[in-house]
């Protein structure tokens, strides 16, 4: 009833190009965004966005970088962590390096210095695909956690290797080091990650992303019609290193303030794949609520025993979360394969009949 | 699909409101401690004696005491797996309840607590492990390190191989070579050690076992082919008992295999059974139960049913590690008590208690701990108290100490803290604290 497109007349070619051409959705983005960047803001406890927001924004965003590749481009990797940790050590170095510049420039840079080393891994990728493409992106992780371990330049030579965010200022208000508020962190990751959406978001309506399906659905055809796969692959892996660049940064400088390579691992592309299978592959939505899974439920499942006053020891309440959270994976994975955001897809049609269904 | 709806407008409303309902406030009129530990993961076997260790000497506490001078302890457990990511979940959530001090049982987890110490006026106890700069109390004042750190440690070791072959000139020429956890905690003593090998001309070896530490053939082919006089080991969970392992299994002298003291505890050499025979560990506390204070623990914590363990497992070298770092952190906060008045305290407060404690031998011994562990006295220089270490051998049952207490050599050692401090200060843009004008 209220979710209906009923009497919305498109006139122009723009209006109907347009990233949300029903009113009802234009409305409900506009008013999150705003709620995005004020109600945390405002009322959000330290807790709340040094633990949960801002960790859901970073890697969101890296979701989103990965989901471009493996979701729109259909490339499978499983380089994201060494990606991520790229454009962390980048930020690092070039923060280290010229301390005046703006740190929020830094990022961009970081992001470009992950994008480089994105494309040189991408380049297998025009020989071989699907499992085996995953094997070589492996080689990328390992190799660079293994680079910036071994290479005490990349730490500035600090003794235990590990890298610490010095504080920076962006705009007169410190973003970065232990002085900067949850919030002016928060804001700033908000932004990056609603850019950045936005930015995929037109990128994936356009030629650039119409190539990357075409590429993932059939590559042989996408040749034939005149796509051609070398620029448009390491174009992907371009792009989403960059993502996954900007998001490593972010970890570092915005989440968890200093790092080690360890923070870097496996684990970190496997957990990113994981967002960009549960949210749903080739969707902007899903990278977000892939995101928000990932993050939330096992912070969730820690603290519900607790906040009902079972007083459960930590191990076992650890193993318990443990199991739940790879059960619900499972379900998820059964109930929809095509993740999350298909189920806000079906929620939305099914609204759209309400209360009349047929 | 009603089901699933209903499921998802659950999930949903349950991910809102979980970590709302978890961050309840603790109550007033205790002093509130959180134990950051791993009782599950790769690092488990040793996580699990030290988060007993810790919350029995806190039961005994208040169990014996009824608190400190009359304040009651509260503690919380917070499990990290040794993740970073984890650890910073469990500090952000339990620092609200104002926690007066955090023990991060991490290196990582330590390195990332350092900076925001100061802004959260949250004491960071690393005992023996963390940051060896921030022994540098000028630049550092919100962390503490003592009884001693890693430079200390490896240079105590480096005196007592020296010793056992006759003198440090002996040490000319030998080979020792560093297995060391490919992380800041492992690296941490390396500088320390290539100082050591310059002055004392001895050859040493590097060689990084990467996490978790299971896979470790290639590491011990380079150890057979090098053929090192002495092995020290900084090792950590798992990797302690495959090292050890591999040790005995390519016949290496165990009695020439030091573990650091975070790479000696039963569960890194029961598997090894009698291969493990004479391995050695640095310690800065003795092991076993036949102290006052394991007679207490027994009396007021296992037989009232309140033990976090077994009973059998107490006086494992990492319970009593576990002891000895609650027992530094309650006679620092009654430290800060004798200056403050018998109350809660603020994390401002408790620093000072930290920065001005004087554990004496007399004062050990009224705690039940005589011979246990040595004097610490803490300045606002020294946040490491210069403690001396112990070498600890196993016989196939039990550690007991072979050593006297073994001196780090201060004269290496705080000149290389000094100045990486003034690195890892001016990082953080932090200005150095002049000492004399602290009461």
């Amino acid at each position: 009833m209220i979710y209906r497109e009923a009497g919305q007349f498109k006139t122009t070619y723009a209006s109907d190009q347009a990233m949300f051409p029903v009113v009802q959705d234009r409305w409900v983005v506009l008013a999150l965004l705003a709620a995005a960047f004020t109600v945390p803001t405002a009322l959000a406890s330290e807790y709340w966005l040094q633990a949960i927001l801002i960790p859901f924004l970073i890697y969101a965003l890296a979701a989103l970088g990965l989901n471009i590749l493996t979701g729109y481009a259909g490339q499978i990797s499983l380089g994201t962590g060494g990606f991520m940790a790229v454009g962390g050590y980048a930020a690092f170095k070039l923060t280290t390096a010229f301390p005046d510049v703006n740190i929020l420039v830094m990022f961009l840079g970081a992001g470009l210095a992950a994008a480089g080393v994105g494309l040189v891994f991408g380049i297998p990728s025009l020989r071989i695909k699907g499992f085996y493409l995953a094997v070589a992106t492996l080689a990328a992780q390992f190799f660079l956690v293994w680079l910036f371990n071994k290479v005490a330049w990349f730490s500035n030579y600090a003794p235990s290797g590990t890298i610490t965010a010095p504080p920076h200022t962006t705009f007169g208000v410190m973003v970065t080091g232990p002085q900067a508020s949850a919030q002016a962190r928060y804001v700033v990751a908000l932004g990056f990650a609603v850019l950045f959406a936005l930015f995929a978001k037109n990128l994936v309506r356009g030629r650039v992303g119409r190539s990357w399906m075409a590429i993932r659905d059939r590559d042989i055809a996408a040749e034939i019609i005149g796509v051609r796969p070398l620029r448009t692959k390491l174009l992907a892996f371009g792009i989403s290193s960059f993502y996954c660049g900007v998001a490593g940064a972010e970890y570092v400088f915005l989440y968890l303030g200093s790092a080690e390579t360890l923070a870097f691992d496996i684990n970190l592309s496997f957990l990113v794949l994981f967002m960009v299978i549960i949210g749903g592959l080739g969707s902007i939505l899903g990278s977000f609520l892939g995101a928000a899974f990932i993050v939330m439920v096992p912070i969730f499942l820690t603290n519900v025993p607790h906040a009902m006053g079972l007083g459960m020891p930590v191990a076992l309440q650890k193993q318990v979360e443990l199991m739940v959270f790879g059960g619900l994976i499972v379900f998820f994975l059964i109930v929809e394969p095509q993740g999350l955001a298909r189920l806000w897809q079906i929620t939305k049609e099914k609204l759209r009949l309400w209360p009349f269904p047929h | 699909m009603k089901l699933r709806t209903m499921l998802v407008v659950l999930v949903a409303v349950a991910l809102a409101a979980g970590p709302l309902a978890g961050t309840v406030l603790a109550q007033g009129g205790s002093a509130f401690i959180p134990l950051l530990v791993y009782r599950t993961g790769a690092y488990a076997p040793s996580g699990i004696p030290i988060a007993n260790g810790m919350s029995d000497y806190l039961t005994l506490v208040n169990e014996r005491d009824g608190g400190v001078n009359g304040v009651k302890i509260a503690w919380e457990e917070c499990e990290t797996q040794y993740d970073t990511k984890q650890g910073v979940e469990c500090y952000e959530r339990l620092k609200g309840k104002n926690a007066l001090l955090v023990n991060p049982y991490s290196t990582g987890i330590t390195y990332q607590l350092i900076p925001k110490a100061p802004v959260d006026k949250v004491v960071v106890f690393s005992m023996g492990y963390g940051m060896a700069a921030a022994a540098d109390g000028r630049w550092f004042p919100w962390v503490f390190g003592f009884p001693t750190t890693y430079w200390s440690q490896a240079s105590a070791v480096v005196r007592y191989i020296g010793a056992q072959e006759g003198g440090l000139e002996k040490l000319k020429g030998k080979k020792i070579a560093h297995i060391y956890h490919n992380s800041p905690y492992g690296k941490e003593a390396n500088p320390t050690l290539e100082v050591l090998a310059k002055k004392y001309g001895f050859d040493l070896n590097l060689l990084a076992v990467d996490h978790p530490g299971q896979e470790q053939k290639s590491t011990w082919l380079q150890v057979r082919r090098l053929n090192p006089d002495w092995i020290f080991m900084s090792g950590w969970g798992v990797m302690n008992q495959v090292a050890v392992k591999e040790a005995a299994a390519i016949g290496f002298k165990m009695d020439h295999f030091i573990g650091n003291w975070w790479s000696a505890n039963d569960s890194d050499v029961v598997p090894a059974g009698d291969g493990a025979r004479g391995y050695k560990g640095a310690t800065f506390h003795a092991p076993g139960t036949s102290f006052k204070v394991h007679a207490d623990i027994v009396k007021f914590v296992y037989d009232k049913g309140k033990g976090a363990g077994k009973k059998d497992a107490m006086g494992e070298p990492l319970y009593n590690r576990g002891v000895v770092n609650s027992m530094f952190a309650v006679e620092a906060i009654r430290t800060a008590m004798g200056k403050f008045g018998n109350k809660s305290l603020s994390g401002e407060e408790v620093r000072w208690g930290f920065e001005n404690l004087n554990l004496t031998d007399q004062r050990l011994e009224q705690l039940g701990m005589k011979g246990f562990t040595h004097a610490v006295k803490v300045s606002c220089e020294d946040h490491e108290g210069n403690g001396p270490v112990l070498i600890q051998q196993w016989d196939g049952k039990k550690w007991s100490i072979v050593s006297d207490w073994v001196q780090p050599m201060r004269e290496v050692v705080r000149p290389m803290i000094e100045e990486a401090a003034i690195a890892e200060g001016k990082n953080l843009k932090y200005a150095m604290r002049d000492c004399s004008k602290e009461k």
